[in-house]
């Protein structure tokens, strides 16, 4: 695994001259990645403290990263300023509502795929499986008015419908359903049940690993998306945080970098916090999801 | 995939009936069974992916604008995106944002990652927790705390680059540092994934390849040559396309740090469908764009399925 420049070599034929010399590296080694991290964790240390910094204190020169005094002023003002607590609402019925609809929906149709062995489904495969490669944004405009004329534009129903199911849930899933074993669902139809009662008691539950991974990955995706909410929502109470934010940085072009840090924190806090709960599961789900 | 039980799927076909007595359905069933089971995935695709292809191919060869009578038009959309150069420049401001993206994001993802696979490194695992963690924050959040960082009075970095004499300025408003800047937050958002996946692809090759190269005598950088990069070419490569296309699709951080400025040198194809699609209403044109854009990611994605294969073998 050594395929650093910090590989060891046979300098030193004193054994424990050589492990010294392995340990000072292996420090270095620590040292290096240390600051290297820091370095990258800036960003994110920068939102931290600054949603805490007195306005003062963020307008002062020359600037500091911890805040001198701190404050919950900036979260005061993000709720007075933005429909906040709307806006925290939205994103979690947006991204809550669309993941649960596509788990539901792709799973079902998944089933169908993997397990229903019916005419024309390799065919039906293939469609799906072509359409991965279509990015939404290029279709934006026909859904917008596919949405308008069904008279959805500004509602839930316009952000999640477009959303309800999508080709990479019903391939991942199906791929997923393959690997499970037969014997057990054609032991339940031996038993008199049918399909549904197959996909729901027998297959669904031993595919809670998979359900897990995509519904992390399309929770996520849909809680952070921009362009999607900017698109679908007309006013700022039906906005997403993500959009919500975005009106902070209006044309007067004075940021007041105090309040956006402290939405900007409250937008990130509950992803974080999935992410530190079930750290492994959430980076195997983008590890393989995310290769869509 | 994460399951546990891994049993190849060929493996578990159903067994043969047994004198036809067992009620298991194994010769080819009328689609009627799967009708309920694929019918509201199939209308949501059908509503919001079919026919929006359809739909924006009629609407780029049109001028429509959203109201009132819209003509035929042929490809004047299509030649005025390849002659306007206002338009054209979103093209190449496009590729360019590929070209600067993808080195910079896989290669800093590619060194770490390597750094992170050194097994003799304490405490790798917070690290991959820490330098993953980028990746969870929108690109949104993160053009946030970019722009106070960069503020050109009260951004840290700009001061801290100032104190060692380095003075970028207003980097938003600067016509040359605008298109790296937001392609820095692109890459500072994005490189933890990639890291992950090297990762994983790292702890795939051999260890006794390693070995192998090391009794004949390789050093670091002959076993990084001549084992790493070899067997990590698949995954490079793939990661290459999915961040090319990936980095075709470029919005958010530009609509919020510099909505496609200063002269248009930040707009991207998104940005310019956004705008002409969305604020002017030029559905025709903005549709023949997207047409565009789908195209390339077409290309990119036909090269991936054809290097690997990757699914075409999943589907069989």
């Amino acid at each position: 695994m050594a395929t650093t420049a910090s590989a060891s070599r046979n300098f030193a034929t004193d054994r424990s001259k050589a492990r010294l010399g392995r340990n000072v590296e292996r420090w270095l080694l620590f040292a290096a990645v240390l600051a290297l991290t820091l370095v990258v964790l800036l960003p994110v240390l920068i939102i931290v403290f600054t949603a805490f910094k007195p306005a003062a204190e963020i307008n002062a020169y020359p600037p500091t990263l911890v805040p001198g005094q701190w404050t919950t002023a900036n979260f005061a003002r993000i709720f007075s300023d933005l429909p906040f607590a709307r806006l925290f609402l939205n994103s979690f019925l947006f991204a809550g509502g669309v993941t649960a609809f596509a788990l539901v929906f792709d799973s079902l149709a998944a089933y169908a795929l993997a397990r229903l062995d019916f005419r024309g489904s390799r065919a039906l495969l293939i469609v799906i499986v072509a359409s991965l490669m279509i990015p939404f944004q290029a279709t934006l405009i026909p859904i917008y008015q596919l949405v308008g004329n069904l008279g959805w534009v500004n509602t839930f129903a316009g952000l999640i419908a477009p959303r309800a199911a999508d080709a990479f849930g019903i391939f991942f899933l199906r791929q997923f359903f393959l690997s499970l074993p037969r014997d057990l669902d054609n032991a339940a139809r031996i038993d008199g049940a049918s399909e549904f009662r197959v996909f729901r008691s027998v297959v669904l539950p031993n595919a809670v690993p998979a359900l897990l991974t995509l519904g992390i990955f399309t929770f996520v995706n849909n809680w952070n998306d921009l362009l999607w909410p900017l698109i679908f929502t007309t006013t700022p109470d039906m906005g997403t945080i993500t959009s919500g934010l975005t009106l902070l940085t209006g044309p007067s072009g004075i940021i007041p970098y105090g309040t956006m840090m402290a939405g900007s924190l409250i937008a990130v806090a509950p992803l974080a916090l999935i992410y530190l709960l079930v750290q492994r599961r959430f980076i195997e789900s983008v590890a393989t999801t995310g290769l869509k | 995939m994460t399951s546990t039980v891994k049993p190849n799927a060929k493996a578990y076909r159903p067994p043969a009936p047994l004198g036809g007595r067992t009620p298991i359905r194994t010769a080819r069933q009328s689609a009627g069974i799967a009708i309920p089971f694929l019918l509201p995935a199939l209308i949501v695709l059908a509503a919001f992916v079919a026919w929006p292809m359809i739909s924006a191919l009629r609407l780029s060869f049109t001028d429509s604008s959203g109201f009132g009578a819209e003509q035929w038009i042929g490809f004047d959309n299509y030649i005025r995106i390849f002659t306007d150069p206002q338009i054209l420049g979103t093209l190449s401001t496009t590729a360019l944002y590929a070209v600067l993206f993808t080195p910079i994001a896989l290669i800093g993802a590619l060194a770490l990652a390597l750094l992170l696979n050194n097994a003799r490194l304490p405490g790798r695992g917070i690290f991959r927790t820490a330098l993953f963690l980028p990746f969870i924050v929108s690109l949104a959040v993160a053009a946030f705390a970019w722009s106070y960082l960069l503020d050109p009075q009260v951004g840290l970095l700009n001061y801290w680059l100032r104190t060692v004499g380095i003075h970028i300025g207003n980097v938003l408003q600067d016509p040359v540092l605008a298109m790296p800047t937001v392609v820095l937050v692109a890459v500072w958002k994005s490189f933890g994934f990639y890291m992950v996946i090297f990762i994983a692809g790292l702890q795939d090759i051999p260890v006794s390849l390693y070995e192998a190269a090391r009794i004949d005598g390789a050093g670091a950088w002959a076993r990084f040559r001549n084992v790493t990069l070899p067997q990590l070419s698949n995954t490079l490569a793939f990661v290459v396309i999915f961040a090319m296309i990936a980095a075709l699709q470029a919005f958010d951080q530009i609509y919020v740090l510099t909505g496609g400025g200063p002269y248009r040198t930040t707009q991207t194809v998104v940005m310019e469908i956004y705008q002409e699609g969305f604020k002017k209403l030029n559905l025709g044109l903005a549709s023949a764009l997207s047409y565009v854009l789908l195209l390339a990611t077409l290309i990119l994605s036909i090269v991936q399925f054809r290097f690997f294969g990757r699914r075409e073998k999943d589907l069989t």
